[in-house]
């Protein structure tokens, strides 16, 4: 029972990953960006959420939702403002210009919110479990974190296939010359995009900032799962990205079952067996790439 | 026939008088730092000047990768990790002497380079950059897991117990000098061969270099290996100088952000650049370091300034691509004393490399 409780503990974790990586995703199905100061992102979103919800009597709902919009509008202008102007700069330059910003957000959290470590109360969401078996409850929070992530991404998914904008949006990803020549904003498709990721980001680092203690620092772990994830899935499917955190969390669980120490290792081993095996993902390309 | 015996002779220039001027005062000030420093400035700064020397070199060789194979590493310190750990491991558990140590320590790095490559050269672009990342920390994390290598408290070096602290500071002050000098010149020499063209026209067009026949995967994978090992030699140099290595701080993820910012503030893709920003880098986080972590807020400002607005860096920005201390470009000119309009033509024509 110990293995099975680990694989479904794995899963439950795997949602908070996809959660976490879904941002990632989208921005490089439809930029070509790899975001990395995607992890630096969430843990200033986990920050705003905590301040938000310690300086307001509003419900914690409400301050996730705040600082989902706020880091969305971030995101938008964070696009218009510096990445369209570094996607003409060749390749390189987001690249370079990502990571300077999160050396600079977590320098300046590190100064701002020191290097103690936080996390979010939640009350007694954090510790309510339902029995399923001896040996094998659910916590009602992780179960939680795992709909609101599958529900991110189907919603995400529809907005892509379903609506007007997200035809826009795939087109100017496809092209964003011809998409372009059809009328379409390129610059504003792309700002969108970066917006609904770094708002995904933000409702992933308040979910991450409520189940663990989080430092200024802890954006890199977050960056380096969230794109474990990325690529065990399969580099421009959000289904893919889903499966990869699952994926992602078992490994983790199980691993971390056979020796504590050995949980994160566990991860990274399965994600180099998947570039080894079948470096395309297990689920490459669907409508979004 | 005289129109013949006119016809404009081209000429292929490497350099000019400007470039014998610049290396002039890059030989001096080696000559400096060898002979006059050491007797002049404290202990404590000598120590810190080897600082200074690791930086160039893990900015040179993290030039070669990025700037000139279009490879963006943020994994190196896995190969820092590897040459640190190697070093001691070698002068110590094993016995060897420690120059033969350091050496072996980088070539230990380069081999782990090579076999991971077939790893991570499955990812392109940014993903590549974090694949390097999880790379790194593997290896953090397995060494933390050897008690052969201290676990997770690290290791010290015990190979200089019995020297005395002068003659040891100079010895590896001296050591750290050469290092940095070797990685520079011999990085200069390569990029001035066959290879070094080569790997000039993968910086600027993957696509175009292929299909003019470069083996753009071999030789990505030689700079892979190549700018490894000079991580590790790097890595080795900080380990001796510091005596002690653990893994949290060797293979710590900062050093990327050093590498990076150092090289795009000097000037991605010269071989001047990385030089000049060890230096500035070197010289602000000496003024700078009483501020505590702002000083890093200030460079990743600046990086990204210089990145979005000046990408050819403080080297560009000064020189405007006229003064070449190191020579990489081949300049067409026309030998002809009435054609110097043709000639002027010729160099603004000239490649950049």
């Amino acid at each position: 029972m110990t293995w099975v409780n680990a694989v479904v503990q794995g899963l439950l974790l795997g949602g908070q990953y996809a959660l976490l990586a879904c941002g990632l995703s989208l921005v490089f199905g439809v930029m070509r960006i790899v975001n990395l100061a995607h992890g630096a992102l969430a843990v200033t979103a986990a920050y705003l959420t905590l301040w938000l919800s310690q300086r307001t009597s509003l419900p914690l709902v409400v301050c996730l939702v705040a600082s989902v919009l706020v880091f969305a509008g971030v995101g938008y202008l964070l696009q218009r403002g510096l990445l369209n102007r570094a996607l003409r700069g060749g390749e390189l330059a987001p690249l370079l210009v990502t990571f300077g910003l999160a050396v600079i957000v977590v320098n300046l959290l590190q100064e701002i919110a020191t290097a103690n470590s936080r996390s979010i109360s939640i009350g007694g969401l954090a510790t309510s479990s339902t029995r399923i078996v001896d040996g094998l409850s659910i916590g009602v929070f992780s179960l939680l974190t795992l709909v609101v992530a599958v529900a991110l991404i189907g919603l995400i998914q529809l907005f892509l296939s379903r609506t007007a904008v997200g035809r826009a949006m795939r087109a100017t990803s496809d092209d964003p010359g011809a998409a372009r020549l059809m009328g379409i904003d390129d610059r504003h498709m792309y700002g969108l995009a970066t917006a609904i990721a770094v708002g995904s980001v933000a409702a992933a680092g308040a979910f991450l900032g409520m189940s663990t203690q989080f430092t200024p620092g802890y954006g890199d772990l977050v960056l380096i799962f969230a794109f474990e994830a990325v690529i065990i899935g399969g580099l421009g499917s959000l289904w893919g990205t889903l499966l990869g955190g699952l994926v992602l969390g078992v490994a983790q669980t199980v691993g971390a079952q056979v020796e504590p120490a050995y949980g994160i290792l566990f991860g990274h081993v399965v994600f180099l067996a998947v570039l080894a095996l079948k470096p395309s993902g297990l689920m490459p390309r669907t409508v979004t790439a | 026939m005289s129109a013949a015996k006119e016809a404009p002779h081209a000429v292929v220039r490497r350099g000019g008088r400007s470039s014998v001027a610049g290396a002039a005062v890059m030989v001096a000030a080696v000559v400096v730092l060898a002979v006059w420093v050491p007797y002049n400035v404290s202990l404590g700064g000598l120590t810190q000047l080897v600082g200074l020397f690791s930086l160039i070199i893990l900015a040179t060789t993290w030039n070669l990768l990025a700037g000139y194979g279009g490879l963006v590493s943020i994994g190196q310190q896995a190969f820092i990790g590897a040459g640190g750990y190697g070093v001691i491991y070698l002068a110590d558990a094993v016995g060897l002497p420690l120059v033969i140590a350091l050496l072996l320590a980088a070539v230990v790095a380069g081999l782990l380079a090579f076999v991971t490559s077939f790893l991570v050269f499955r990812l392109v672009g940014g993903y590549f950059a974090i694949g390097t990342w999880v790379l790194a920390e593997g290896f953090k994390l397995l060494t933390t897991q050897v008690d052969a290598l201290g676990g997770g408290s690290g290791l010290s070096l015990q190979a200089f117990s019995g020297t005395d602290r002068v003659t040891r500071i100079a010895t590896v002050y001296w050591l750290g000098l050469a290092l940095a000098v070797i990685v520079v010149v011999a990085t200069y020499v390569l990029m001035r061969s066959p290879v070094g063209l080569g790997l000039t026209a993968i910086r600027d067009d993957v696509k175009a270099a292929s299909s003019l026949g470069v083996h753009v995967r071999r030789w990505q994978r030689f700079v892979y290996v190549a700018a490894s090992a000079g991580a590790g030699l790097a890595g080795a140099l900080i380990a001796v100088n510091a005596l002690r290595v653990s893994p949290d701080s060797i293979y710590s993820v900062n050093y990327s952000a050093f590498m990076i910012f150092i090289v795009v503030i000097g000037g991605l893709g010269t071989i001047e650049g990385p030089i000049i920003g060890a230096v500035v880098f070197f010289v602000l986080q000496q003024q700078l370091s009483s501020y505590g972590t702002w000083y890093l807020v200030a460079l990743g400002a600046l990086a990204v300034v210089v990145v979005l607005f000046a990408p050819t860096g403080v080297w560009g920005l000064l020189t405007r691509g006229r003064l070449e201390m190191f020579p990489l470009g081949h300049r067409v000119e026309v030998d002809r004393p009435a054609a110097a309009g043709g000639g002027r033509a010729g160099r603004r024509s000239a490649t950049r490399a």
